[in-house]
C-alpha cells in the first residue's frame, strides 16, 4: 500500500510537470506579448526591452520554465517584484500579486462548492438512481428516469440565474450566494453555498441516477445476486448488500474520471454567481494573458485531480477486494 | 434401488406423498417477443435421500423448472402454474417470507459457475456463515466456526485461513466446495444441482461429483442434479427425467434410461455421446436439427420436427397429438410408438451403429 501510494505520488509529479510545460508552451504560442501590457499606450521598444527583462521573458523558453519550476521548490527573485519564497510561482502581470497567494487566499471557495457539490451529486444521484431500480418499470422509476434527462440538460448559466431570481430575489428562501469562510459561520457558509451547489450539481446528479439506475438493474441481473436470493437473502439485503457493492464500482470510477469536469462546471458556477474562487481567477487570467497566474491555477487544479483520483483508486480498492493496489 | 412413483394425477390430496412432488408445472415468460413456454405440464416426485437427474438441452427447461421450486423467478415477467408440494408445503402459492426461510436452509441450490455465482465482495467465511446466521440465528463467531467446519467437511485443505479468503483466491474446483459448503451449511433436505460441474475439469468433477454423494449417504438429503452429461447421470444418480422443450421425454431410474432408452430423442442422446469403449472411427450421430423454438413450439409432439420416425405411429398422430408420458408410473415415455416398434428401431439403429 505505502510503496503504491509512493509510486502514485512519483507518477503524479511527472504528470504535474508535462502539464506545467505545456501550458508554458501553448502561452508563448498565442501571438501575444505580456510585456507589451506593461509597456503603456506609447511604448518605446527600448522601454518593452527592459519590461521584457525584467520578467525574464528575454531568455530563452525552456530556461524560463526551469526558473519557475525551481521557484516553486526554492523561491526566486524578481528584479520588479523582488522576493518570492517558495513555494513560488510568479507575480501576476495583470495585478502585481504573488499568484501564491491569490490562489491561496480562493482555494477554499472552490474547495467548498466543489466538495458540497460532490455530496449533493453522489447523495442525490446513487439515492434516486436505487430508488429507480428497487421499483425498476414502476412509475417512480419512470419519474426518475424522466426528470434524470431533463436535469441532465439543464446548463448552469441557464438554471443558476433562473433559481437566483425565484428562490433569492422573489420568494427570499435563501440569501444571495456568496463564500462565508466555514470556520467564521458554519450556518452561513452552507446557506449562502447552497444554490451553487445545487446549481452546480443538477447535470451531474442526472447522470449518476441514470448510472446508478442501470448499474443496478445489471447488479440484479448478475449470478452472484441470484445466489444470495438462493441462499433466502431478503430482497432489502440482497439489494443493499450485495448488489450495491457491484454497482459502486463503475460509479467510483467514473466519479474520479468527473472530478475534473466538475471543477470546469464550477468555473462557470463562480462566474455565474459572481463566486471569487479560482475559477474566477483562470477566466480573468487568460483574458489578461496573465502567464503566472493561468500556470499556477492550472497546475493546481491539475494537482487537486491528480491527488483526487488517487484517492478514488484506493477508494476502489476498498470497495472492491479483487483490486489490489501493488 | 428407490422406486419413484410418477403418477400424472394433480395433486388432489396430501397424504404423507413423496418428499418432493412438482404437478402440472408449467413456467412462461412473457418476453418482447411473444411469450415464451419455457416448462409445460411437467411433473415429477422425488424422494428423501435419492437422486434424479435432470438431463436435456440448453432450453429444455431444466433450470427453469428448479428456479421455479425455489421461487426466484421474477413474478414481473413471469407466469407460474401447477403446483410444488415440499411435503405439506405448496411452493407456487406460498409467500415470499415463508420462501425466504425456505431458501437456503430446507432447500439449496448449488450453480454452474462458482466465479459469478460468489458475490466477489465477500469473503467465502462470511458468504457461508450469512446463511447460517440468517437461518439458525447464530452469532458471528458461531457462523465463522461452521464456515470453518464446512470447508474442511467439503475437502479444503487449511480451512481456518481459508474462510478469510475471497472467492477470486480460490481456484475453480475450490469455489465450487465452497459454493457446495454453503449449500449444505443449513443441513438441506433438498440440494439442486444446476451443472455443479460444467465449468469444472474432468478430474474435479470426478471430485465434486462423489461428494455429492458422500454428503447424501451422510445426511439423506434429496438431490436434483441438472446436466447434459449423461456421463455424470449414469454415475450419480438414481432416476433420471430427459427433458424435451419444456416437457418430460422419458423418466425412469438410471438403469431402465440408459440401457433400455424408449424415446427417440433419448437414443439421440446417448448415440451423440463419445463412448471410451467404442473404436475411434465410428462417427457419431448428433441429433438432426435444432431445439424448438419455445416462443412458438411445435405442434404435436414437440419432437417430431427432429424424429426419425413420426410417421410410423399414424399419418398424422405425431404431428397434432400431444403423447403424453406413458405408463403413468416406473419407466415411461412421451412417444407414440409402441414398445415392439422402439425395441425394433432401436436393435436396428444399434446394428447400423456397429
Amino acid at each position: 500500500m505505502t510503496s503504491y501510494l509512493v509510486r502514485r505520488v512519483a507518477g503524479a509529479l511527472v504528470i504535474l510537470m508535462i502539464i506545467s510545460a505545456i501550458t508554458f508552451y501553448l502561452f508563448y504560442a498565442v501571438p501575444r506579448d505580456p510585456a507589451r501590457a506593461f509597456c503603456g499606450k506609447i511604448c518605446q521598444p527600448e522601454t518593452l526591452a527592459l519590461i521584457r527583462h525584467n520578467l525574464g521573458m528575454d531568455e530563452p523558453l525552456f530556461v524560463q520554465y526551469w526558473h519557475w519550476l525551481a521557484g516553486i521548490f526554492t523561491g526566486r527573485e524578481f528584479v520588479q517584484f523582488g522576493e518570492c519564497p517558495a513555494p513560488c510561482l510568479g507575480y501576476s502581470f495583470a495585478t502585481q500579486e504573488p499568484v501564491f497567494g491569490a490562489i491561496v487566499d480562493r482555494f477554499p471557495v472552490t474547495l467548498s462548492l466543489t466538495l458540497g457539490a460532490s455530496v449533493v451529486i453522489l447523495a442525490f444521484g446513487i439515492m434516486t438512481g436505487m430508488i429507480a431500480a428497487w421499483k425498476v418499470g414502476q412509475p417512480l422509476d419512470k419519474i426518475a428516469s424522466a426528470s434524470s434527462v431533463v436535469g441532465a440538460s439543464l446548463q448552469i448559466y441557464f438554471v443558476g440565474p433562473l433559481l437566483a431570481f425565484y428562490l433569492v430575489d422573489t420568494l427570499q428562501l435563501i440569501p444571495r450566494p456568496s463564500y462565508v469562510p466555514i470556520t467564521e459561520n458554519p450556518l452561513d457558509w452552507f446557506t449562502h453555498l447552497l444554490l451553487p451547489w445545487v446549481v452546480l450539481s443538477i447535470i451531474f446528479t442526472a447522470n449518476y441516477t441514470r448510472m446508478t439506475r442501470s448499474q443496478m438493474v445489471e447488479q440484479l441481473a448478475e449470478d452472484y445476486v441470484r445466489t444470495a436470493r438462493a441462499k433466502g437473502m431478503s430482497s432489502r439485503s440482497v439489494f443493499f448488500r450485495f448488489a450495491w457493492r457491484g454497482a459502486m464500482i463503475p460509479i467510483v470510477t467514473i466519479f474520479g474520471v468527473d472530478l475534473a469536469t466538475l471543477l470546469g462546471g464550477a468555473i462557470i458556477t463562480e462566474q455565474t454567481f459572481s463566486l471569487h474562487g479560482i475559477g474566477e481567477l483562470a477566466v480573468r487570467a487568460v483574458q489578461n494573458t496573465d502567464l503566472p497566474m493561468l500556470l499556477g491555477v492550472t497546475i493546481v487544479g491539475a494537482a487537486a485531480i491528480v491527488l483526487l483520483n488517487i484517492l478514488v483508486d484506493v477508494l476502489y480498492a476498498f470497495i472492491d477486494p479483487r483490486v489490489r493496489l501493488s | 434401488m428407490t422406486t419413484v412413483s410418477w403418477s400424472s394425477e394433480p395433486g388432489t390430496s396430501r397424504g404423507p406423498g413423496p418428499f418432493l412432488s412438482v404437478r402440472d408445472l408449467s413456467v412462461e415468460f412473457s418476453t418482447e417477443d411473444g411469450i415464451v413456454h419455457a416448462v409445460d405440464n411437467l411433473s415429477f416426485d422425488l424422494e428423501k435421500g435419492t437422486t434424479l437427474g435432470i438431463v436435456g438441452e440448453s432450453g429444455s427447461g431444466k433450470s427453469v423448472t428448479n428456479l421455479a421450486i425455489l421461487g426466484l423467478h421474477d413474478p414481473a415477467h413471469t407466469k407460474i402454474g401447477g403446483e410444488i408440494w415440499l411435503e405439506d408445503q405448496e411452493l407456487i402459492s406460498a409467500d415470499r417470507t415463508t420462501m425466504e426461510k425456505l431458501r437456503g436452509n430446507r432447500v439449496a441450490m448449488i450453480f454452474q459457475d462458482p466465479l459469478t455465482a460468489l458475490s466477489p465482495f465477500h469473503t467465502i467465511g462470511r458468504q457461508i456463515g450469512e446463511v447460517y446466521r440468517k437461518h439458525k440465528g447464530a452469532s458471528k463467531k458461531e457462523a465463522r466456526d461452521r464456515a470453518v467446519e464446512m470447508l474442511r467437511r467439503v475437502g479444503i485443505p487449511q480451512p481456518e485461513t481459508r474462510v478469510d479468503h475471497y472467492p477470486h483466491e480460490f481456484s475453480g474446483g475450490m469455489r465450487q466446495r465452497a459454493m457446495i459448503a454453503m449449500a449444505l451449511v443449513c443441513d438441506p433436505d433438498l440440494l439442486i444441482a444446476d451443472e455443479p460441474t460444467t465449468a469444472l475439469d474432468v478430474t474435479v468433477q470426478a471430485q465434486i461429483l462423489d461428494l455429492l454423494k458422500e454428503l447424501q449417504q451422510q445426511f439423506g438429503t434429496a438431490i436434483i442434479l441438472i446436466t447434459h452429461d449423461l456421463g455424470v447421470v449414469a454415475g450419480t444418480a438414481d432416476n433420471v427425467m430427459v427433458m424435451y422443450a419444456g416437457r418430460a421425454a422419458e423418466r425412469g431410474t438410471v438403469r431402465e434410461v440408459l440401457r433400455e432408452p424408449r424415446h427417440p430423442y433419448t437414443w439421440g442422446l446417448l448415440s451423440s455421446m463419445p463412448r471410451l469403449n467404442s473404436s475411434v472411427d465410428v462417427p457419431l450421430m448428433p441429433v438432426r436439427g435444432t431445439p424448438p423454438s419455445l416462443l412458438n413450439p411445435p405442434s404435436g409432439c414437440p419432437f417430431h420436427p427432429r424424429c426419425d420416425y413420426p410417421k410410423l405411429a399414424g399419418p398424422e398422430l405425431c404431428f397434432n397429438q400431444r403423447p403424453s408420458i406413458s405408463p403413468e408410473t416406473g419407466h415411461g415415455d412421451a412417444c407414440y410408438l409402441t414398445l415392439e416398434q422402439k425395441r425394433e428401431l432401436r436393435t436396428a439403429k444399434t446394428e447400423d451403429h456397429a
